[in-house]
């Protein structure tokens, strides 16, 4: 009989395995148990690492015993296929990378390991990150974990499915316009996306490289809190990456908000969302004020071009990023009689359908005659939207919106349909493009049993006040997040 | 189907005019296939050019908003660039990095000829 210790915190393991009353190698196996019971219903891993996850645990044991071991050792994690991890195939959900084993760990993977973690699998993505659904992934969908004929949002969605269904204790995802939010609102797991700079992405497959940011999935806010400060801090492989110390960001955990303000923008209750969501949201806002927070509704004005300014950014930065997968050193090579005709019909086999689609608008954005008018105008935009966020920080402490205006959609719905597909990320978009940091947490069901995710945006590197705010509404215990049904 | 309002997000309006006026043509996106090096079959062709050409409708509404005078935002990171000593810090690793190529010979990625 199972002893279901996957379903365990990582607090709550990572005392237990201090105190030795469980092992990792036991803690790892009951995952890799539920993993191979779920998967044909999920598919939210792309690869299970069963070799690599008992080498590390027996690592991770040795560790223990001897004591002082780190917060994350012995902890099993799912890692979303777009970090580098030495000698495991890394595919990015992708046939142009579907043999590539990296060379080299990713920073957050270095740390990780370094402290012990344990890395079930590899989990299911959109293709390069780019999706709201996980149905680009050239392996196939992720199915919701709450019901399996739904998707378990993007791009992110195995890892977001992995949390969701017991089969590890948190996970690595990545987030350039939602794709952490979102599948964490869909599949009603803890979701954050730092602020961007806060977390390395050195070994992390690139999308859009001015949004793109890494963070963690969890089942509690503190399980987050504990994922993150193991993550972040310098990286001197990444340029980008923030210098400033890294707090201890259990201590912000107080449960206390009193005298918190947060804001609530106008833009983003509107009519023609799915009124449940609405309701929640309103209803965890009342909680926030009895434990002593006030609101105050705010206005964000240029929320409405935020989707557009996103896709001439990401797309633009994606179609350079992505022209090195060219065939010839490492990835998928369709062999033509030249050079040319080698990267064209390489790059037609190897790149899914909307990788592809993102790759041309991106092209045409910075191309000859059209900069101006179309990349240009994005980036002034995104001043415009950034602006937004630092006037409204003039009135509160935090910001309060809906993660998307749905539940999670079924599998198939907005396929043929990309525009209506990236209007899923019109509350999550907005954040990427000022570089702020957010996180979704679970705080309802609508009349079919899906989550619904409460956003929770700060200022930059504010993270403390999203992790206390979120973890004082969890501590109220308003709302109990339901085990999914896988 | 939910999704936002119309008239507050603005988000689907631009929806009914995106087929009233061409924004990209054929040629055009041929000329886009070549630059990004993606080779289209004619008929993946017309439907790429209707999608790329709703995308291009929809962005447009970015210019109901006048940014004469706003500063593009290029990077939202810390300002400055951090600097270190220019030292070697990895090994050579010639047979790792050619451990993933597609077509190998010698120590070497091999290619097709490029010159005659």
């Amino acid at each position: 009989m199972a002893s279901e210790l996957n379903k365990l915190t990582i607090a709550e393991a990572s005392s237990k395995l201090r105190a030795r009353e469980i092992t990792a190698t036991q803690l790892t196996r009951d995952c890799l148990d539920r993993i191979a019971a779920a998967e044909p219903r999920l598919h939210a891993f792309i690869t299970v690492c069963e070799n690599e996850a008992f080498e590390q645990a027996r690592a991770a044991d040795a560790r223990l015993a001897a004591g002082n071991a780190p917060a994350m050792c012995g902890i099993p994690l799912g890692i979303k296929d777009i970090y580098s991890t030495k000698g495991i195939r890394t595919t990015c959900a992708s046939r142009i990378l579907g043999t590539f084993v990296p060379p080299f760990d990713a920073t957050v993977i270095e740390r990780l390991r370094a402290d012990g973690a344990i890395f079930v699998g590899k989990t299911n993505m959109d293709e390069f990150a780019m999706g709201s659904s996980t149905e680009n992934s050239a392996f196939g969908p992720t199915m919701n974990p709450h019901d399996t004929a739904r998707v378990a949002g993007g791009s992110s969605g195995g890892s977001a499915a992995a949390v969701a269904a017991h089969e590890c204790l948190g996970a690595l995802g990545t987030d350039t316009g939602g794709s952490i939010r979102e599948p964490a609102s869909f599949c009603g797991v803890v979701g954050i996306k730092p602020t961007y700079s806060r977390v390395s992405r050195y070994g992390v497959v690139a999308y859009a490289s001015s949004l793109d940011q890494v963070g963690p999935f969890a089942r509690s806010v503190r399980d987050a809190a504990i994922i993150i400060r193991a993550i972040a801090g310098k990286d001197v492989r990444d340029s980008t990456c923030s210098a400033r110390p890294v707090p201890d960001y259990e201590r912000a955990l107080t449960g206390d908000v009193k005298g918190l303000r947060i804001g609530v923008p106008r833009e983003y209750f509107v009519e023609g969302m799915q009124p449940e969501v609405e309701k929640s949201i309103r209803s965890a806002l009342k909680n926030y004020e009895s434990l002593g927070a006030s609101t105050v509704e705010i206005s964000l004005p240029h929320t409405g071009y935020a989707i557009a300014a996103y896709y001439l950014v990401a797309t633009a930065e994606a179609s350079a990023n992505l022209a090195r997968y060219d065939g010839i050193r490492f990835g998928l090579r369709v062999n033509a009689e030249d050079n040319i005709a080698l990267y064209e019909t390489t790059r037609a086999k190897g790149f899914g359908a909307e990788v592809k689609r993102r790759i041309m608008l991106g092209t045409f954005a910075l191309s000859a005659g059209y900069y101006d008018a179309y990349y240009l105008k994005a980036q002034k935009v995104r001043t415009l939207i950034r602006n937004d966020f630092e006037r409204a920080f003039e009135k509160c402490d935090l910001i309060v919106t809906p993660v998307a205006p749905t539940t999670a959609f079924k599998i198939g719905e907005k396929m043929n349909d990309p525009l209506t597909m990236y209007l899923s990320d019109i509350f999550t978009i907005s954040v990427n493009l000022a570089g702020l940091p957010g996180m979704s947490i679970p705080c309802g069901h609508d009349s079919n049993n899906l989550p619904i995710g409460m956003q929770l945006i700060a200022p930059p590197f504010a993270e403390e006040t999203i992790l206390r705010a979120g973890d004082a509404f969890e501590r109220t215990g308003a709302f109990k997040p339901r085990t999914a049904a896988v | 189907m939910y999704g936002p309002d119309m008239e507050r997000a603005e988000c689907y309006h631009l929806r009914a005019t995106a087929m009233a006026q061409t924004k990209i043509t054929l040629e055009q996106v041929r000329h886009v296939a070549r630059l990004a090096r993606l080779e289209w079959s004619s008929e993946q062709e017309e439907r790429l050019r209707a999608d790329m050409d709703e995308m291009l409708a929809y962005v447009d509404k970015l210019n109901e908003l006048d940014t004469k005078d706003v500063a593009p935002t290029t990077q939202v990171g810390e300002a400055g660039m951090p600097m270190r000593d220019d030292e070697v810090t990895n090994r050579a690793a010639a047979d790792a990095m050619l451990a993933n190529a597609p077509s190998r010979e010698r120590g070497y990625f091999k290619v097709p000829k490029i010159i005659e």
